[in-house]
């Protein structure tokens, strides 16, 4: 027995793949490639960011910020998420809940007409409302006369921006409230309970992480969306320009330090949004008991 | 209407749809139609001239081709790395994991004036490949390598699952049994996780082809050398010449449709090959 046993221990130790030096290799070679790519095109752009930001000094860096137009971009970044987000979290929410809830015929072509904003260009999604809303547009005469300003002003900003956010709470909520069913709904309902109690005390609680992360993400692209944007914005400098647009016209006139500073807190919002994607992801795996 | 849904006790069925139907169709797909329709106006001696002009057919020469070698990259490197992150503990693996979606959700003007700040001449890795005759920054490497960036998530998140698939057994069992590492690779590893990787890989092209904001920093947009096709609509709509712009955006809508129903049809093979090897 103790014969069996030992020979048991040494060919666990002999097992393939486990310890021998060219497992070792192969491992530190992949682990040095993985890192080597991942530092040339993802690290070291996020680092160059903060470096080129704070690279005349803290003082330099928090002056950028008094620049009025810098404000003003801020400003108009913020309103437009500030529009953007709830209209697309409510999309999202009524998207999820018809399709979810409810067996219909053609469901599958709505999936894929939700999701048909991820897959056109940014430049088409602004484009769209230029030929709708421009000068030389469709209802471009009629605006003129009725005096509205779409195009080149923050009608046509938010938009653009919805369009190219469109997708991400329905995309979020739909998979997840696919997956945990009818039942607990259609007891509350049986029960007498209204259709919003149902959704606000059974649904909400049981997909509130997927949502919030839809809802960061939403506003993540939201408040960094550049070309769509770029398209309909005219770029009237402290008006009309977003925080990634006002980079783009710092950069070009080689105010590097005022470019890479808006630059950095784009750069903290994405960490931020990782952040919290993670914890949601580390709440969930929780939830389940992984 | 009775076949058009199953019944259901669950309230809010019109509601719902309604309102998500009427405003996917205010913002999404009739301003599509309208570029359908704008360039449906146009002669069709009109609309050859634009999208077949030499500046374009070379614009669709470098968004094709770069994305292209883009998405080549990013399915070899996306694999190692995804790997990596799987197989191997290291320190900072979580952190790194969580970084791969930085692409995402980083904005594109960003990623742009920060990789040509490393790839330009006197960047930080720029300075080193200058000395080998190789410029990064304002030639169509640099397009690759912005699309490559833009294109990273995809790949990685869709042959990570697909690795977790693999059975261990089988491999330590064909190690046993004298395989090598590369028969393993070839005959265990790459059936299971080929279908993530050209899922990934048509992800990754589609994205690459749209892309716009972290492109224009880096490309230097000389017409007919670094000059993409969504920048051409640009400069098209800056002339005022909506036409063109339309006729431009409809061949890249028309490129789209094309890369979703890739997609589409990518993964349902993916799902065959699947269901085939649990048979």
């Amino acid at each position: 027995m103790a014969g069996i046993a030992a020979t048991g221990a040494a060919e666990i130790a002999r097992r393939p793949g486990r310890g021998t030096l060219r497992a070792a290799l192969v491992r530190w070679v992949f682990i040095a490639l993985s890192l080597g790519f991942l530092a040339a095109v993802l690290l070291a752009p996020l680092a160059a960011v903060f470096a080129t930001a704070l690279g005349q000094g803290i003082g330099a860096y928090l002056d950028s910020f008094r620049d009025p137009d810098t404000g003003a971009a801020i400003r108009l970044t913020l309103l437009t998420a500030a529009i953007v987000v709830p209209l697309n979290t409510i999309f999202g929410i009524c998207a999820a809940w018809a399709i979810a809830k409810f067996e219909f015929r053609g469901k599958a072509f709505l999936i894929t007409l939700i999701d048909l904003p991820f897959a056109v260009s940014p430049i088409i999604s602004g484009l769209v409302y230029v030929l709708l809303f421009g000068a030389q547009g469709w209802f471009g005469i009629w605006l003129q006369e009725q005096n509205i300003e779409v195009i080149f002003a923050l009608p046509g900003i938010v938009l653009a921006t919805l369009f190219v956010t469109f997708p991400y709470v329905a995309r979020e909520l739909i998979p997840l409230m696919e997956q945990l069913g009818n039942d607990e709904e259609e007891a509350a309902i049986t029960l007498g309970a209204s259709g919003l109690m149902t959704f606000v005390r059974i649904t909400l609680p049981k997909v509130r992480w997927g949502l919030i992360y839809g809802v960061i993400l939403c506003n993540a692209r939201a408040m960094g969306e550049f070309g769509a944007v770029s398209v309909v914005s005219g770029h009237i400098r402290g008006l009309t320009t977003t925080m990634p647009l006002h980079i783009e016209i710092l950069y070009n006139e080689y105010a590097f330090v005022g470019a890479f500073a808006v630059a950095s807190l784009l750069t903290l919002l994405a960490v931020v949004t990782l952040i919290v994607k993670s914890v949601i992801e580390w709440q969930a795996s929780r939830a389940t008991g992984h | 209407m009775s076949s058009f849904r199953q019944p259901s006790v669950l309230p809010g069925f019109g509601l719902t749809l309604g309102f998500a139907t009427f405003f996917l169709s205010a913002i999404v797909l009739l301003p599509l139609a309208a570029l359908v329709l704008k360039t449906a106006s146009m002669s069709w001696a009109d609309f050859v001239a634009v999208v077949l002009s030499p500046r374009a057919l070379a614009s669709y020469r470098l968004s094709f081709g770069a994305s292209l070698v883009a998405a080549l990259i990013n399915t070899v490197f996306g694999f190692i790395v995804a790997w990596t992150l799987v197989r191997y503990e290291f320190p900072g693996r979580k952190v790194l994991d969580a970084m791969i979606d930085m692409p995402f959700a980083l904005p594109t003007a960003v990623s742009g004036i920060a990789l040509t700040a490393v790839f330009a001449q006197n960047g930080w890795i720029g300075q080193y490949l200058e000395p080998w005759g190789i410029k990064v920054a304002y030639t169509w490497l640099g397009v690759t390598v912005a699309l490559t960036l833009i294109g990273l998530p995809f790949v990685v998140r869709s042959v990570q699952p697909s690795l977790l698939e693999v059975q261990r057994d089988l491999e330590d069992a064909a190690e046993t049994l004298g395989a090598t590492p590369l028969y393993i690779f070839r005959r265990i590893i790459f059936p299971t996780v080929l279908p993530a990787l050209a899922s990934g890989f048509t992800l990754a092209f589609a994205r690459a082809i749209g892309e716009y904001g972290s492109v224009i920093f880096i490309a230097g947009n000389l017409p007919m050398k670094t000059e993409i096709t969504p920048l051409l609509i640009v400069i098209k709509l800056e002339e005022f010449d909506y036409n063109g712009a339309a006729a431009l955006g409809f061949v890249m809508l028309a490129m789209s449709f094309v890369m979703l129903l890739s997609i589409n049809l990518v993964q349902a093979w993916g799902r065959r090959q699947i269901v085939a090897a649990r048979r």
